[in-house]
């Protein structure tokens, strides 16, 4: 060999990697999300469109202030902000006030992900942090539901999308409807099942279709992109908490399909107490977490006064995740447990 | 778990790497031609380095004994060519330091025969003449550390081994010399654990191999049709990585954890490696002391991959250059496999006895992506096979706070690399916990009870 000799790297072993990085992640959860997402939007049209945008926006440009120059392409292209104002626009009414939605996502991140030193560092789900502000702060907004409309009127805005930050809010447009969750729990009405699969109940946009965003959890799995063992533990732990409740008293407590197809369950359970950074790095962890989670949310829907249990139920189990960690140590291999 | 890792036979965590075997899986080991110039540093493993027995300017015939061992935890060397040592002095070595080394420049004009006399025939050494004749052969353990073997078999008194293991696995991506050695040499592997079992006094053998090697599995199993009364078993193993790391092996093949800080033979175990094995049987048949060894060159940066018969002290380059040289897009060059291979400094580096491949890679393997945060997603501890928590590790030593990894059983981790290869942060979390573990060996601290 006349040639000269390469310029030899360093590089530590080992070589070869694992072909999935912190991106391929993110982006696989927010690929997963999409057939939920889309179905929202068909059902609850240009203003659900909108405040997703919003609530994107607010996190992405969050993000964007508080990273420091040189890194804001990595941070932002990694697509946790992304994600973030997603979960959070999802788990919102379709007519919320653009401008509060927009504030959410400034808070999930600001709140939920910032102030705690950034992606890794903390302790809350930031897109339920943002959802919890919007709750405490602005409850009648954020409790006002509307009929799934359908494709008929997709591009009628609800008045109140448009609402000014701080005025007066328009009167409500005669549309709004009481949500499953809230005509059980107010008015111990059942819906059917089939609604609450597909979507076309009243709702958050992007919570309302259990089955598609069920869908997009087989993708997950598929793609070993999720650590099923939290929503496995967290719809058995609440089923089986349920039937007890059930043969206790079957004309107070809901159905098994209830707990598991309603509300944020699905959303919750599969793609935000699952978020890796919040919950705990240990198997046996994971299976505490979502027990608890499991138990949390039949407690808080049928013993506390809202009727939508799982995201305190995960803010909760979240701020216990440290504690978890600690006492799931596994076994080092050829030693006795310490 | 555990009843579904029974049905695998293997052991829990671990990672699924590509196997890059395809290259030079059914390529069949080559000889290298003699080329001029042989580097023989004086020590090759851990342990005390040999001692020159040799002058400059001496004759030096192919298999003759050029350092003798320096210890008990030493082993001999011996030429790997007939020629003159020109140098007796410090050479640059893998990791870019300088060595005591012997060199030899080999005589153009020999016909390199090797001209030893077999030592007595195995059946009629004691166990200490078997050990000693093993330990002046020079042979080590072949899989990469290069342990001397003959330390292996020094079983304390009181200890017995009922059983030995013949490593197959050849679990790093990339190298197939284990795996030829078993097609190509079948009766010669289970000659070699014939040997060993008896001196060690074994009840049974088994020889594991990762279910990949098809071919190696059926050549095996050939020769021990033939001689039914052997104990010798066959352990087909899951495929998974790190399957050749003993206590791993151990764990998959007989079921059983080696408890930290004990080595196998403390639970009646002796592990082996299949080029060890063969060595042994090559030396009791020939009286050829270890001076040669099967390498895989391959690896993207390489354009004609194969598996060869290389003397030891080979120069890296002349090996290269015999695989037609490194196309332009190469950038790293890995001593080993490249989960657990030293990435080398300089070209003129020599094959050692532990080196079971030269892999050559481009900017696509050594390119290392932006790393991110770690984000907490438990993969290092579902990866690693010690089931240690590799990301606290990984942060610890960041932080310099190295003591504190003691409680997290730093000194444990077998580097074998499945946490880095698996964070999808991308931090080089055993590059890390191997930074704390060298800051420790310098200053040690006591271990927190
Ligand atoms: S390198 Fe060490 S910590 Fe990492 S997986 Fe291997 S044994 Fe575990
Ligand atoms: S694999 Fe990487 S990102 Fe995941 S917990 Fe381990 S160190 Fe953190």
């Amino acid at each position: 060999m006349s040639k000269r000799d390469p310029d030899l790297l360093l590089q530590s072993a080992p070589l070869l990697k694992q072909g999935l990085s912190v991106p391929t992640a993110m982006r696989d959860v927010l690929l997963a999300l999409m057939p939920a997402l889309f179905a929202g939007f068909w059902f609850f049209g240009l203003s659900a469109i909108l405040v997703v945008a919003a609530t994107i926006l607010g996190a992405m440009a969050t993000e964007w202030l508080f990273t420091p120059k040189q890194e804001r392409a990595v941070a932002l292209g990694d697509g946790s902000a992304l994600l973030t104002g997603l979960l959070l626009g999802m788990t919102l009414p379709p007519a919320l006030p653009l401008w509060m939605a927009w504030l959410g996502g400034v808070v999930a991140i600001g709140l939920g992900k910032t102030i705690w030193g950034g992606l890794g560092n903390n302790l809350f789900n930031p897109a339920i942090v943002g959802r919890a502000f919007l709750l405490g702060t602005f409850p009648i907004a954020m409790t006002t539901w509307h009929v799934a409309a359908g494709p008929d009127s997709f591009f009628q805005l609800h008045p109140s999308t448009l609402a000014l930050p701080f005025m007066q809010s328009p009167p409500m447009d005669g549309m709004s409807a009481a949500t499953p969750l809230g005509l059980m729990k107010f008015e111990q009405i059942d819906s059917p099942i089939f609604s609450l699969m597909f979507g076309n109940s009243s709702g958050s946009l992007g919570e309302t279709s259990g089955v598609l965003l069920m869908v997009g959890g087989l993708y997950l799995l598929l793609r070993r992109a999720l650590e099923w063992r939290i929503p496995l533990a967290i719809f058995i732990s609440a089923g089986l908490f349920t039937l007890l409740l059930e043969t206790i008293d079957p004309a107070r407590f809901p159905g098994i399909h209830f707990t598991i197809f309603s509300g944020g369950m699905m959303l919750g359970a599969i793609y935000m107490a699952t978020d890796p950074v919040t919950s705990p790095v240990t198997p046996k962890g994971a299976w505490i977490f979502g027990c608890g989670i499991g138990v949390l949310v039949v407690l808080i829907r049928n013993f506390g006064g809202l009727p939508e249990g799982i995201l305190y139920a995960i803010l909760l189990m979240n701020a216990a995740t440290p504690l978890i960690n600690r006492y799931t140590q596994p076994r080092v291999f050829g030693r006795s447990r310490s | 778990m555990g009843l579904l890792s029974s049905f695998k036979r293997s052991f829990s965590h671990g990672v699924h790497p590509a196997h890059y075997k395809g290259q030079t899986e059914n390529l069949a080991i080559q000889r290298v031609p003699f080329g001029n110039r042989y580097v023989m540093p004086l020590g090759q493993h851990i342990g005390a380095p040999a001692i020159a027995v040799v002058n400059k300017g001496q004759h030096v015939g192919r298999g003759e004994l050029i350092a003798k061992p320096g210890g008990f935890i030493s082993t001999a060397l011996h030429s790997p060519v007939t020629g003159t040592v020109t140098e007796i002095s410090p050479q640059r070595t893998l990791d870019g330091s300088f060595k005591p080394t012997i060199v030899i420049e080999a005589d153009p004009f020999s016909a390199q025969r090797v001209e030893t006399t077999p030592p007595a025939s195995w059946e009629e050494l004691s166990i200490e003449e078997f050990i000693e004749t093993v330990q002046q052969a020079g042979i080590v353990g072949m899989g990469g550390a290069a342990f001397p073997s003959h330390v292996k078999y020094s079983i304390p008194d009181g200890a017995h081994i009922d059983d030995l293991l013949v490593n197959g696995a050849e679990c790093e991506p990339f190298l197939t010399n284990d795996h030829r050695l078993m097609v190509e040499r079948p009766e010669t592997v289970i000659q070699g654990t014939e040997i060993l079992r008896q001196k060690l006094g074994a009840k049974r053998a088994n020889i594991g191999i990762e279910r990949n090697k098809p071919e190696a599995i059926r050549a095996l199993e050939k020769v021990l049709e033939k001689s039914p009364s052997l104990p010798i078993t066959l352990s087909p193993l899951e495929v998974k990585y790190p399957q050749g790391a003993e206590k791993m092996l151990i764990q998959s093949v007989y079921r059983k954890e080696v408890p930290a800080g004990q080595l196998p033979r403390d639970i009646g175990v002796a592990v082996n490696n299949v080029g060890t094995v063969v060595a042994i049987a090559d030396l009791f048949a020939t009286g050829a002391p270890l001076i040669e060894r099967v390498v895989t060159v391959s690896g993207p940066g390489i354009d004609q991959p194969a598996n060869l018969m290389v003397p030891l002290g080979t120069p890296v380059r002349d090996l290269l250059s015999f695989c037609g040289g490194l196309n332009d897009k190469t950038r790293e060059i890995i001593m080993g496999g490249p989960m657990m291979g030293f990435p080398i400094t300089s070209l003129d580096v020599p094959i050692l006895k532990g080196s079971s491949g030269i892999l050559a890679f481009t900017e696509e393997e050594t390119a290392r992506p932006h790393e991110y945060p770690c984000i907490r997603c438990g993969r290092c501890l579902e990866a690693c096979p010690y089931f240690l928590n590799p990301s606290r590790l990984a942060l610890l030593s960041r932080n310099r706070r190295y003591e504190e990894t003691m409680d997290y059983h730093v000194m444990d981790c077998v580097e074998c690399g499945a946490c880095s290869f698996a964070c999808p942060s991308n931090i080089p979390i055993a590059q890390l916990i191997r930074t704390a573990k060298d800051n420790l060996r310098q200053n040690p601290v006591e271990e927190a009870a």
